[in-house]
Parts: structure tokens; C-alpha cells; sequence
């Protein structure tokens, strides 16, 4: 905790490379994978195969996929983002393939018995219905590329982790914990931030049941 | 105005081909209310999914106002006709007002007419709007939910409405309640409306004609009276029920017994309108106890004598009514098909 209280200039800077890292990692995360889950729900020959692949992408052990992806991306954030980018789009994918499912077939055939085209039925009914689901699978994703995160900084990509490695290789506890402690802190934040985002965008339903 | 012509629809299903609906054809007159019913699989629901070709037929045709509606563009096409389904298939992210206008919307209406439609329609149903506009479908009874389902069908005027089951996942109550708004809106609007139920007793009341369907096909299509008088096959008795004497006493209305005033008749019977059930007629005459006078004037909606019963003619139309429930010849189908 010393460590905290003497640095939080440097705690500061440290947890913004952190979030910077992951927020950009869960953008390109949701770009790939929300459209990937819809592609699924309209041809569902593709659904095995994709989501197998996210599936094994995501049983990789971090240090091998970054040692995996190092020649093609070098060392630094790059490697980092693109591993984060990876082990996210399994629960993104998956939580949309599930919130399109989710929607009531007679929700569905009113919105076509009124007139909706294909994309007006995606738009204004299929994603915001399945929205509570898609964001639980970011939530979900966001928790964990925070954790994967901190590995990031044996690569150079900074964040967290730094103090965390830092702190074994000079024998300080009071780092590990700060760099630890920021993170946990850091996961928690992200997720309770995102759930506030779903109350405000899906009025009718408290996606936190609390 | 509607018009099915030789419409069938055949589904496969593992390489076989079934029936669905087979040969229907139907006029639905402008301003009319007419119900299809049947038992499930009988094809009502596939008939009236048809005309805004949710289902598309196999062959046959369908022509609204003259127009043959392959020819149109179908997303056009279900934006002039209202659609109400079972549990009113709300969007449960829309408040009321937005389930409303939802094709208004979709033809880029302003937010304001939008809102003031919603608030209009609302009101129609009898959802006061500033209780109920900026509520979410799940704040609201099944009865509501299902008048917000109405009034979004009605959003943009459409000159035809397609009811499938509406009022079937509500409570007796409640849909009885709903059965007569609906009446009373009709009356106001004068929609041309196909409405699809299994409930019989809802056929009788609102439709102007029932189209009673089995097994893809139309078995009777008619008036209630016709249904009811002039059953075309043993199924048709059999679907309306044992209680077809008592269904008759309910659906045959004064106006349609009663006879022209004999010369002599005295003017100081009892005045009854002729839109009254021979039932509710007959309620009427217990409740005053004494019988004033010889006879029933049955009057018009302005209250002029139309016709006339003296209650001994009166004393046997209720009679015969009743016994045409006895003298069914078909009661083991109706057993059978009850249990």
C-alpha cells in the first residue's frame, strides 16, 4: 500500500497505459466479433467451425500466444492488443449468437408482419434485445484482458504489469501489491462501469440484477 | 375488400409434401369482420398469415382492392395492413408510445405526429396516454399489453387489420372485456378485418361472417345465424357446440324474429330494440315481471316500432331456439370431440 500512497502520479500513468491497452484491444474485440456473431445467426453452417476456433483460441496459455504471435507482430503493445483481441472474441462472439437467438420468434414475426426490412429487424429490434447478453460477453471479456493484461508488460506493452514484474525481479512486495491491487481494482471498475452503460441504454431492463 | 381465389399452400417436411391450406376461396368485404376458425392445423392461421404473405402461397391468388399482392412490394404491403398477434408481440425496449408508432416510424414520420398518433390511439383503446405512454410493455396487465397491440396496428389508418388469436393468452375476464372494446372500436374505425380464434363464443360475437376451416379447407362459411341455423355438415354442429340452443338464444337477435304489427295490436306492450339477444330479451321480460300489455315492440336504433311478438309468439321462438340443441342428431361427435 506505501507504494500507492508515495506514487500515485505514477500508479495514474501506469493505469491508463492499462486501460488504454484493454479498451482498445474490447473495440476491435466488439468490430470483429459482434458482426462475426450475427453472420452466424444468418448462416448457421458456420456457427461449429467459428466458434471452435474462438474457443481453442481462447484455451492458449497467454505467454505462448505471445510468443506465438511475437514473430509476425515484434515485441511491444501490437502483440498485446492482438492477443487481448483474440482471447476476447469467444465470449463476444458466443453472447451474440446467444442474445440474437434469445429473441422471441413472435417478437420477431410482429416486426416482419409490420413492414421491417431484414436490417430495420437487426437494427431496432434484434441488437437492442439482444444487448444484455452482448454486453455480459464484453464484461466477461473486459474482466479477463485486464488480468491478460499485466502479462503485457513482459512484452513491453507497459500497464500494470509493470509493477507487478518489476517487483519480482527486485524482491518488492509492496510493488507486486500495488501493481496487483490496481489491476483487481482496475477489472472491477471496468465491469461496474459497464453495467451502468447497459442500464442507460436498455431502460426496461436492469441488466444487474442487484 | 380481400379476395382469395383457389389459394393453397403446401409445406414439405422430409421430402413430403402436406397440405396446409388447400383450395380456399374467400371475399372479406370492405368494413367487414371476418373470423376464421378451426381447429389447430385446420389452416386458419396459414390462410390469414397468406394475405401479408408471411406465408407464401403455392398457388392461388390473393388480390386487395383488385390488386394481386405478389405483384407489390411485400415490405409495402404489411406496412398498409395492421398486424396484431397473441401477447400483442409488444418490442418490450419501446415504451408504449414508441410500440405505437413503430410504422410511422418506419415511414419517417416526425417525432412529434408520431407521438401524437401514439397518444391519439392510445386513448382509442382506452389506455388514458399520459398513464401510459412512457411506460414499458412489462409494466402493463396482458389485457393492457394487448390493447397497446391494437392501437399499433391501427397507427397508420390501414384500411385492413389481421388479428391471429389476439385476446387468446389473457383471462376470461379480461377477454371478454377486450371482445367488446373491440366491437366498439370496429364500430368507429370500420376496418376490414380478418380475425383468426378457436374460440367459438368469440366468433359469434364479433364476426360479421365465420369462416369455419378444417383440415386446409372451408367447411361453412356464413353468417353467425346461417352457422347456426343452417349448419352445412355434422362438423359444423359439432364445432359450435352442445350448447347450440343457448348459443342460438344469444346470437339471434329480436330483430330477426320478430314480425310485422298485426293491425289490431295494442300499443301498450313492452319496447325492446331490436339489436337485443332473444336471451337478453327474455332476461328483460323477467326482470319486469308482469308483462305489460299483449306483446314486444321491437324498436330501431331511433326507437320506432319495427315489429312486433306478442309474448305467446314470443314464448315459442324461444322455444324452438332452445330445441334445436335436442333434436342434434350428432351428439357422439360433439362427445367426441369435447374429450
Amino acid at each position: 500500500m506505501r507504494y500507492i500512497i508515495d506514487h500515485p502520479e505514477r500508479m495514474l500513468e501506469l493505469t491508463q497505459e492499462h486501460v488504454r491497452l484493454v479498451a482498445i484491444s474490447i473495440v476491435v474485440a466488439m468490430v470483429i466479433g459482434i458482426p462475426l456473431g450475427i453472420l452466424i445467426t444468418r448462416l448457421r453452417w458456420l456457427e461449429d467451425s467459428l466458434i471452435g476456433i474462438t474457443g481453442v483460441l481462447y484455451t492458449v496459455p497467454s505467454l505462448a500466444l505471445f510468443a506465438i504471435l511475437m514473430p509476425y507482430t515484434g515485441l511491444g503493445r501490437t502483440t498485446v492488443i492482438v492477443a487481448l483481441v483474440l482471447y476476447s472474441l469467444l465470449a463476444i462472439v458466443r453472447n451474440t449468437v446467444a442474445g440474437i437467438d434469445d429473441v422471441p420468434a413472435a417478437t420477431l414475426d410482429a416486426a416482419r408482419g409490420m413492414g421491417m426490412t431484414g436490417s430495420q429487424r437487426l437494427l431496432l429490434v434484434e441488437l437492442p434485445l439482444a444487448l444484455p447478453v452482448v454486453l455480459a460477453g464484453v464484461r466477461v471479456a473486459t474482466v479477463a484482458a485486464v488480468g491478460i493484461a499485466t502479462v503485457g508488460a513482459l512484452l513491453g506493452a507497459g500497464g500494470l504489469g509493470r509493477l507487478i514484474f518489476d517487483g519480482i525481479s527486485r524482491g518488492n512486495t509492496d510493488r507486486i501489491v500495488a501493481g496487483a491491487l490496481g489491476a483487481s481494482v482496475l477489472a472491477l471498475a471496468a465491469d461496474w462501469t459497464l453495467a451502468r452503460l447497459g442500464d442507460v441504454l436498455r431502460r426496461d431492463v436492469r441488466l444487474n440484477a442487484r | 375488400m380481400i379476395v382469395l381465389e383457389h389459394v393453397s399452400k403446401t409445406f414439405t417436411s422430409h421430402g413430403q409434401s402436406v397440405p396446409a391450406v388447400d383450395d380456399v376461396s374467400l371475399e372479406v368485404g370492405e368494413g367487414e369482420l371476418h373470423v376464421l376458425i378451426g381447429p389447430s392445423g385446420s389452416g386458419k392461421t396459414t390462410t390469414m398469415r397468406m394475405i401479408n404473405r408471411l406465408e407464401t402461397l403455392t398457388s392461388g391468388r390473393i388480390l386487395i382492392d383488385g390488386r394481386d399482392i405478389q405483384t407489390m412490394n411485400v415490405v409495402e404491403l404489411r406496412r398498409g395492413i395492421g398486424y396484431v398477434i397473441q401477447q400483442g408481440g409488444l418490442f418490450p425496449h419501446f415504451t408504449v408510445a414508441d410500440n405505437v408508432a413503430v410504422v410511422p416510424r418506419l415511414l419517417g414520420w416526425t417525432r412529434q405526429k408520431r407521438r401524437q398518433r401514439a397518444e391519439e390511439l392510445l386513448a382509442l383503446v382506452g389506455l388514458p396516454p399520459e398513464q401510459f405512454a412512457n411506460r414499458y410493455p412489462r409494466e402493463l396487465s396482458g389485457g393492457q399489453q394487448q390493447r397497446v397491440g391494437v392501437a399499433r396496428a391501427l397507427a397508420v389508418d390501414p384500411p385492413i387489420v389481421l388479428m391471429d388469436e389476439p385476446f387468446g393468452a389473457v383471462d376470461p375476464i379480461t377477454r371478454k372485456q377486450l371482445q367488446r372494446e373491440l366491437r366498439r372500436i370496429q364500430a368507429e374505425v370500420r376496418k376490414t378485418i380478418v380475425f383468426v380464434t378457436h374460440d367459438i363464443a368469440e366468433a359469434f360475437l364479433l364476426g360479421d361472417r365465420i369462416v369455419l376451416m378444417a383440415q386446409g379447407r372451408i367447411v361453412q362459411d356464413g353468417t353467425p345465424s346461417d352457422l347456426l341455423r343452417n349448419p352445412a355438415d355434422p362438423f359444423v354442429t359439432a364445432f359450435i357446440g352442445e350448447d347450440r340452443g343457448l348459443r342460438a338464444l344469444q346470437f339471434t337477435s329480436l330483430g330477426e324474429v320478430a314480425r310485422p304489427a298485426p293491425p289490431g295490436a295494442l300499443a301498450n306492450g313492452m319496447v325492446l330494440p331490436g339489436t337485443l339477444s332473444i336471451l337478453e330479451a327474455g332476461r328483460e321480460l323477467g326482470v319486469h315481471g308482469d308483462a305489460i300489455g299483449d306483446g314486444i315492440w321491437v324498436s330501431d336504433d331511433a326507437g320506432n316500432p319495427t315489429g312486433y311478438l306478442t309474448y305467446q309468439q314470443f314464448a315459442a321462438v324461444l322455444g324452438e331456439t332452445l330445441a334445436a340443441d335436442a333434436e342434434s342428431p350428432h351428439d357422439e361427435l360433439v362427445h367426441a370431440i369435447h374429450h
